[in-house]
């Protein structure tokens, strides 16, 4: 069973001759992952650490003979819409969007065409998807030796819309001796290609996830939409949640972190979001430390 | 002010080497060489950006750019 | 981005939604003016990017050309909430039959902007929903399809209205969810929208809140409406200390110093990544802590940009010392925040070791960091070391040097009460 990605997951870089781009590359490949191509407008013929540049996908897609599972967005917002677009429409089932400030209209367009064409979008402004041990896909959890490092395979689904904390979460299981089966940087944007509540299902029915850590920030509504789906589909998996930004309840109006963190409303606030996880029976963690223990806690594991 | 973590040394033999110089100003990242009529200049200001990345010292012969290390001692290009 | 009423008046005026008859002034004498051309009773509004101006005296009613230029005169001096009014609004006082909201906002859930909709109008939405939620219609829109009037009719008619109301309230609703895409707003309202005596609607106030992400796209619009690019509209003004910030990180491309926050403690902050600030931030004031600074370091900075925001730091009053904290680095390395973090403290002629509280990055390059902050004699510490007892240790040091201090100068007591005595 995997989440998202396997071993035989193929996937594609678009925007893969800049800089970050470059990088993240090089990481997936050393990672193990099976990156079959990369786009780059005006760059055909072209080789990035040995991957080779296209005009675009459609070209991509016809001269290596398959249309990959997944790309990895890296162009910068101006053109990440369309780019975006070029994927869905050439027929890719999974977008990894890393660029970040995406006005959210455009998110919402792309968003929109995805779930019109049956895709699957995570992100925008977010690090990617990791299986500790089998691939990654986006600069998640850095160079194969860091990512190693910090991410060690086990039973724990981690969900973060921080990509940092994904990896300081991570890393505090491995330590800890429990490891994580699938880590999702979710995205730190106001509207993001995949939710917590629609991520779950994925999870649920991987057999190595026997439970779910949640990284979370003030602003919008997805933890108490989390909350709801936890208490309507009565989870096999129990959750541990960590809630970032509680100083930002005193600044309403302010956005700090991430673009996504601004409180517009009440029920934006960190407290009120802490309300409604522990409604849910999800413990929320007062410090990353107390993860590991929570979480072994509820899966009757004893920590190293 | 003066570098506090970073020096370059280059070997006499390339200092008057345009060549070398204008390639030693491409592949620094961080800008610390410079061509200046025909000879290899230091950048002073830019010593302590130094990522320690060795393209320097893997553009010019053996042994004749070393990059030290000012806060343990040790030298890379020895 | 907020936009100030008699901007957001403009930009529906500009998409063909009526407006009542009204002008902008800066001046006593034009608002006097206007209220003359307008030639009936007004109302005068203070032009603030802050709620409460009702309350706080901002909105004054007048009858008289000479009562407006008055009334126009006290507001413009009044200050609401610490903001100075950029000028009055002098809007026509007419005889409203009923008033309505309407509103698009988007709907991170569903990922689609949602028409809002109420015949409660005139009150906070809030309310209306808590209080009186079958006078609230919604109704999400598509972005890629072509936009269609009857999905805002469908709203407009689930509160209950119908006849000519719904025939004429379709449109406005219809054409403010398309400016709202159009102008990459995050919320465009119309409250009141009032229906007249003689059965027409006009927007009476209106409030528009544009994503800064689309302002690079938006220049033709901002720069009618004559916004400069370096007013940032946030909900407070920056401080000169954030400004300072902004400065340190436009001069450099290389990297991220951002967000940076002035508060009004003595533990100096350089903290990051995004997650990781606000984690750490949290972890500060828990602790008992009193942070100087909020900011965000990330994206591989330079040692001098790591350097130059450590200065700020280090020369805000107060701060004795910073600790330098960030959530595991993959892409920002160790050594170089180091570098940039001991310069700053050299530079100004302190000794690293005093000034650092605690040095907590793991990550990429971390044992060559490592190396350097122990040639400083800096305490630093690795992932093993969570981000809050890290936090924890910072605040105890900070906490442990006021206590020297305070016994180190036990004149200091003594020169306080001699100051009250001179009172």
């Amino acid at each position: 069973m995997s989440i998202l990605i396997d071993q035989n997951t193929t996937f594609i870089v678009q925007g893969i001759t800049g800089r970050e781009a470059v990088n993240l590359t090089r990481e997936c490949l050393d990672y193990g992952s099976r990156i079959i191509g990369g786009v780059t407008p005006g760059r055909k013929g072209r080789e990035v650490h040995g991957v080779p540049v296209y005009d675009s996908v459609a070209q991509l897609v016809e001269s290596v003979g398959m249309v990959p599972d997944g790309s990895v967005v890296t162009v910068p917002p101006t053109f990440t819409r369309d780019a975006v677009f070029e994927a869905i429409e050439a027929g890719v089932k999974l977008v990894v969007i890393v660029t970040e400030r995406i006005p959210r209209y455009d998110v919402a367009q792309m968003v929109e065409l995805a779930s019109l064409r049956g895709a699957r979008i995570i992100g925008p402004n977010c690090l990617g998807v990791i299986r500790p041990g089998v691939a990654k896909m986006g600069g998640i959890g850095g160079p194969a030796k860091d990512a190693a490092k910090a991410y060690q395979p086990g039973p724990v689904g981690v969900m973060s819309r921080s990509g940092g904390m994904t990896t300081e979460i991570s890393s505090t299981l491995t330590a800890a001796g429990l490891g994580v089966s699938t880590a999702i940087s979710i995205g730190g944007d106001a509207i993001i290609g995949s939710t917590y509540a629609e991520l779950m299902p994925l999870f649920e029915a991987d057999d190595q996830t026997e439970a779910i850590v949640i990284y979370s920030e003030p602003g919008g509504r997805m933890e108490a939409e989390l909350a709801r789906w936890v208490r309507e589909n009565k989870s096999r998996l129990p959750v541990v949640a960590f809630m970032a930004g509680r100083f930002m309840d005193e600044m309403p109006g302010m956005s700090f972190g991430h673009a996504g963190t601004i409180v517009e409303g009440k029920a934006d606030t960190a407290a009120e979001k802490i309300a409604r996880l522990h409604e849910a029976g999800i413990a929320v963690a007062e410090e990353i430390a107390e993860i590991p223990g929570l979480v072994a806690e509820r899966i009757g594991k004893v920590m190293a | 002010m003066a570098a506090m973590f970073i020096d370059v040394e280059v070997d006499e033999s390339i200092h008057a080497d345009a060549e070398m110089a204008k390639k030693l100003e491409q592949v620094c990242p961080v800008d610390i060489y410079a061509e200046r009529d025909g000879r290899v200049a230091i950048l002073d200001e830019n010593l302590d950006e130094c990522v320690l990345c060795e393209l320097c010292i893997n553009a010019a012969p053996t042994g004749s750019v070393r990059v030290r290390k000012l806060y343990d001692g040790t030298a890379l290009g020895d | 981005m907020r936009f100030f009423e008699f901007e957001s008046r403009r930009i529906l005026a500009r998409e063909g939604i009526p407006l009542s008859e009204h002008g902008f002034a800066t001046t006593p004498e034009e608002a006097r003016r206007i209220a003359g051309e307008i030639a009936g009773p007004v109302v005068i509004k203070s032009q603030v990017l802050t709620g409460g101006r009702m309350k706080a005296g901002g909105v004054r009613f007048a009858d008289t050309p000479q009562e407006a230029g008055a009334h126009a005169r006290d507001i413009l001096a009044l200050e609401i909430n610490g903001h100075m009014p950029r000028g009055v609004l002098v809007d026509a006082r007419a005889a409203i039959k009923q008033e309505y909201y309407a509103g698009v906002i988007y709907d991170g859930v569903r990922k689609l902007p949602t028409f809002v909709f109420s015949d409660m109008g005139g009150i906070d939405i809030e309310e209306v929903a808590a209080a009186h939620p079958d006078h609230i219609g919604r109704g999400h829109f598509s972005t890629i399809l072509p936009h269609m009037d009857f999905r805002a009719k469908d709203v407009v008619a689930a509160v209950g209205v119908t006849g000519s109301e719904l025939n004429r309230l379709t449109p406005i609703l219809a054409r403010l969810g398309q400016l709202f895409v159009k102008y990459d707003m995050t919320l465009a309202e119309i409250n009141p929208l009032a229906q007249l005596e003689d059965g027409t609607f006009v927007a009476v106030d209106a409030h528009m809140d544009m994503e800064n992400e689309g302002r690079p796209r938006q220049h033709e619009l901002l720069a009618e409406l004559g916004v400069g690019g370096e007013e940032t509209r946030e909900a407070r003004e920056p401080t000169e200390f954030e400004i300072k910030g902004e400065e340190i990180d436009a001069a450099d491309h290389r990297g991220v110093a951002g967000n940076v926050t002035e508060f009004e403690g003595n533990l100096g902050l350089v903290i990051g990544a995004g997650g990781g600030s606000l984690t750490l931030f949290d972890a500060v004031q828990a602790l008992g802590g009193k942070p100087a600074n909020y900011c965000e370091i990330g994206g591989n900075p330079s040692v001098s940009k790591a350097c130059n925001l450590t200065k700020l730091v280090l020369s805000k009053p107060g701060v004795d010392k910073i600790a330098v904290m960030m959530s595991i680095v993959s892409n920002t390395r160790v050594d170089i925040v180091a570098r940039g973090v001991i310069k700053a403290c050299v530079e100004l002629g302190h000794d690293p070791a005093e000034k650092i509280a605690i040095f907590r990055i793991p990550g990429a390059w971390e044992d060559e960091g490592f190396k350097l902050l122990e040639r400083y004699g800096v305490e630093y510490c690795d992932r093993s070391v969570s981000m809050h007892e890290a936090a924890r240790r910072a605040v105890e040091k900070v906490a442990s040097a006021d206590g020297r201090s305070a016994a180190d100068e036990p004149r200091l007591e003594g020169r306080t009460s001699g100051e009250v005595e001179e009172v």
